[in-house]
């Protein structure tokens, strides 16, 4: 990889509340390169989207970023900057484009000036020259009569129409990285479709990085040329997609492989893995991911894997890379074995 | 009428014609100004023991099918029988009695439990309301049930709060159990979840299928676990059933060009195949004001689409043996090319099956 645009090192972002400390992030980093478009997969709090808001010094109280994290950027060190310099980053240089369209935009203003808004406080535009430029991005994301929807609500436009709102929002100042945490989920097939190809087509054109947050492997394989698969705060596995789908180290990454039905594919029973995510009040010692496991044994319970290279820029936290001949003996679950499944 | 039914059974649940027009009132006298055509003419047959799944996006009207059928809302007409029983025209008590043997599971987990109640209540109201089993012996169902549905009975005293997505949609698969239904309609039952969660869920319904010879009506958007769970599947648009086959027919050769753009649409799990995609174009019309003739001809992508398909309505047609669809551009058709003139066509009926429509790869 050439010098990355964004590199995190040791993030750690917690949350101080009344039932203990959330360690959401727990130690995660990775870096993604210009114009890559980098795949973060996992579960329902797996840190995904803590993460994200990490990167953009979001993260409210009762949340905190703990000392020691490092953010880089573009060069500059994220964690230094003051709140303005932190504003003049977001949405100009760093963009976001959240799941739900329509808790993004605000439902009381045109799209013409929400998009012209970014326009205006960025590059310091007239509120004429703004409109036009939320015309032209209107335009840019295919949106049909431009002029015309520019001066509607948020309201009068379909879920997919949103979505194409919210990105054109989010391109406005040309970002060199666009955060995409779950844009299609709440979205049908075929205006998911719709979307990856314009976000695709967009970056391609612009040559925008992208980090792509979602629990869609197929997603993932369309759209991707790296995936980090998180668990339990941390960054499980990392590989280039295609090693990923292939060669699976992970057994976290191995189940969720195995438990995506596929359009075309075999009609077996579902793999399935048993338990739920641990509290993040709470995560276990040694391997967080140790109870759903089928091949852990006890040094899973006394260390806590590192991430082991386990060649070609494929990393896995799994002492499985040490003592491969383990996997050759499977055992039900410690999740599974303590009777009726948790889950 | 000829229904889209299996052959080889006698039906468990007959759909015919169901429609459910929400009316649109307008100013302060409440005025009616038109109708959402929700579900507008809706024909399918149920076999016992068969996963029939209904499939289309948001809006389209499947779920609104499936709470017309159990009259949780009340279809505008059509007739909907269960087991010889004509649903429609049953009064309230006789109704009830029905819902012991047709159920419902909801998508969302959360919602679907009061949170006031703890699980054993949850589980045990049916049995007190059908009056199938009172004090301790309702107590050993409840545990019974639990266990089938992969909880710990000890949960029974817990609340819906202290539980995850997917232990919550266990709690609501025992609840719909608790009456021992032959029928159950699942409402979207493992969209709200997680993949490995979700796999739980789908392995659980398929198990209870099996022991219990329970027939679904299985609602859903997604087209994969679609393929995994159902015998056969009914594609919805605007408020019709556009095609109906088993399952290796629809996904192995969709004919309403809808079908085919909705399974090109799926992403595939597969890095480095780049998969071709039929991109519909603009958003699905509103109900309130379908388009004329086909519904879905303003976005066809038919190269023998022509004006013929703005003004013919096209009948739900069986194409090949148990494979129904809904165009008059896919032969056969009942439609004559004389009367597809007379409506301007300009094009003969001609097949089409795009390659992005497949995903085996032959």
């Amino acid at each position: 990889m050439t010098t990355p645009l964004l590199e995190l090192e040791n993030l750690h972002t917690y949350f101080y509340t009344d039932t203990g400390v959330a360690r959401a992030v727990d130690g995660v980093s990775f870096a993604v390169g210009v114009g890559e478009t980098v795949g973060v997969v996992g579960e329902s709090g797996c840190g995904k989207s803590v993460t994200a808001l990490s990167i953009l010094r979001l993260v409210r109280p009762p949340g905190r970023i703990e000392a020691g994290s490092v953010m880089r950027f573009e060069g500059k060190d994220l964690m230094a900057l003051d709140e303005e310099a932190m504003q003049h980053i977001r949405g100009n240089r760093i963009a976001m484009v959240f799941q739900e369209p329509m808790t993004a935009l605000n439902p009381v203003f045109t799209i013409g000036d929400q998009i012209g808004e970014v326009a205006r406080v960025h590059a310091g535009m007239n509120k004429r020259q703004a409109l036009a430029k939320a015309v032209e991005m209107l335009k840019l994301v295919g949106i049909p009569a431009p002029e015309q929807r520019a001066g509607e609500y948020p309201h009068q436009l379909s879920g997919g129409m949103r979505q194409r709102v919210v990105i054109a929002m989010a391109l406005v100042m040309n970002p060199a990285l666009v955060i995409a945490d779950e844009p299609t989920t709440a979205l049908d097939v075929t205006i998911q479709a719709q979307i990856l190809e314009l976000l695709a087509d967009l970056t391609r054109r612009l040559g925008t990085s992208v980090l792509l947050i979602t629990h869609d492997l197929g997603v993932v394989a369309e759209n991707c040329t790296r995936v980090i698969v998180m668990y339990a705060g941390e960054v499980v596995e990392e590989a280039a997609t295609s090693d990923l789908f292939a060669r699976a180290h992970h057994p976290y990454t191995e189940g969720l492989l195995g438990a995506m039905p596929r359009v075309g594919g075999e009609k077996d029973r579902l793999a399935t893995i048993p338990g739920t995510v641990p509290p993040p009040t709470n995560w276990p010692k040694g391997c967080r991911f140790r109870d759903r496991c089928p091949y852990s044994w006890e040094r899973c319970e006394s260390e806590h894997p590192p991430l082991y290279q386990i060649g070609g820029g494929h990393t896995s936290r799994c002492h499985l890379a040490e003592e491969p001949e383990r996997r050759q003996h499977p055992h039900p679950p410690l999740a599974a074995q303590r009777g009726a499944t948790a889950a | 009428m000829t229904a889209p039914a299996r052959a080889d059974a006698a039906p468990l649940l007959s759909v015919r014609d169901l429609t459910k027009h929400f009316p649109i009132k307008r100013g302060v006298f409440g005025r009616v100004d038109g109708a959402v055509r929700a579900v507008d003419g809706v024909t399918f047959d149920v076999a016992p023991g068969e996963t029939l799944a209904l499939v289309g996006e948001s809006g389209c009207g499947k779920s609104t099918t499936g709470r017309a059928i159990l009259r949780l809302i009340e279809p505008t007409s059509g007739s909907v029988r269960f087991d010889g029983q004509d649903v429609l025209a049953l009064d309230a008590s006789d109704l009830r009695k029905l819902r012991r043997r047709m159920q419902i599971v909801f998508q969302d987990p959360f919602s679907s439990l009061n949170p006031r109640m703890s699980i054993g209540a949850i589980v045990r109201e049916g049995l007190t309301i059908h009056h199938l089993a009172e004090g301790s012996a309702a107590d050993n169902r409840v545990r019974q049930l639990l266990e089938e549905v992969g909880l710990r009975p000890e949960y029974a005293s817990r609340y819906p709060h202290e539980f995850s997505g997917g232990q919550r949609q266990r709690v609501g698969i025992a609840r719909a159990l608790s009456v021992e239904p032959t029928f159950i309609v699942c409402d979207e039952p493992v969209s709200a979840l997680d993949v490995s969660v979700q796999a739980q869920v789908v392995n659980l319904l398929q198990d209870l299928q099996r022991d219990r010879g329970l027939a679904y009506l299985f609602i859903a958007h997604d087209l994969s676990v679609v393929e995994h769970i159902a015998d056969r599947v009914a594609v919805m648009y605007l408020g019709h059933v556009v095609e109906l086959a088993p399952v290796e027919k629809l996904y192995g050769e969709p004919i309403m060009p809808y079908t085919q753009a909705l399974l090109s649409a799926v992403p595939a799990p597969e890095p480095g195949v780049k998969r071709e995609r039929i991109l519909l174009t603009g958003d699905v019309p509103s109900p309130a004001n379908p388009p004329s003739g086909c519904v879905f001809h303003p976005r066809c992508q038919h190269p023998a689409r022509d004006s013929a398909c703005a003004k013919i309505v096209p009948p739900l047609e069986e194409k090949t043996p148990g494979h129904w669809a809904a165009c008059i551009k896919q032969p056969p058709t009942s439609v004559s090319w004389d009367d597809q003139r007379a409506a301007g066509a300009t094009n003969q009926p001609e097949f089409f099956l795009p390659r992005a429509a497949l995903h085996r790869s032959a």
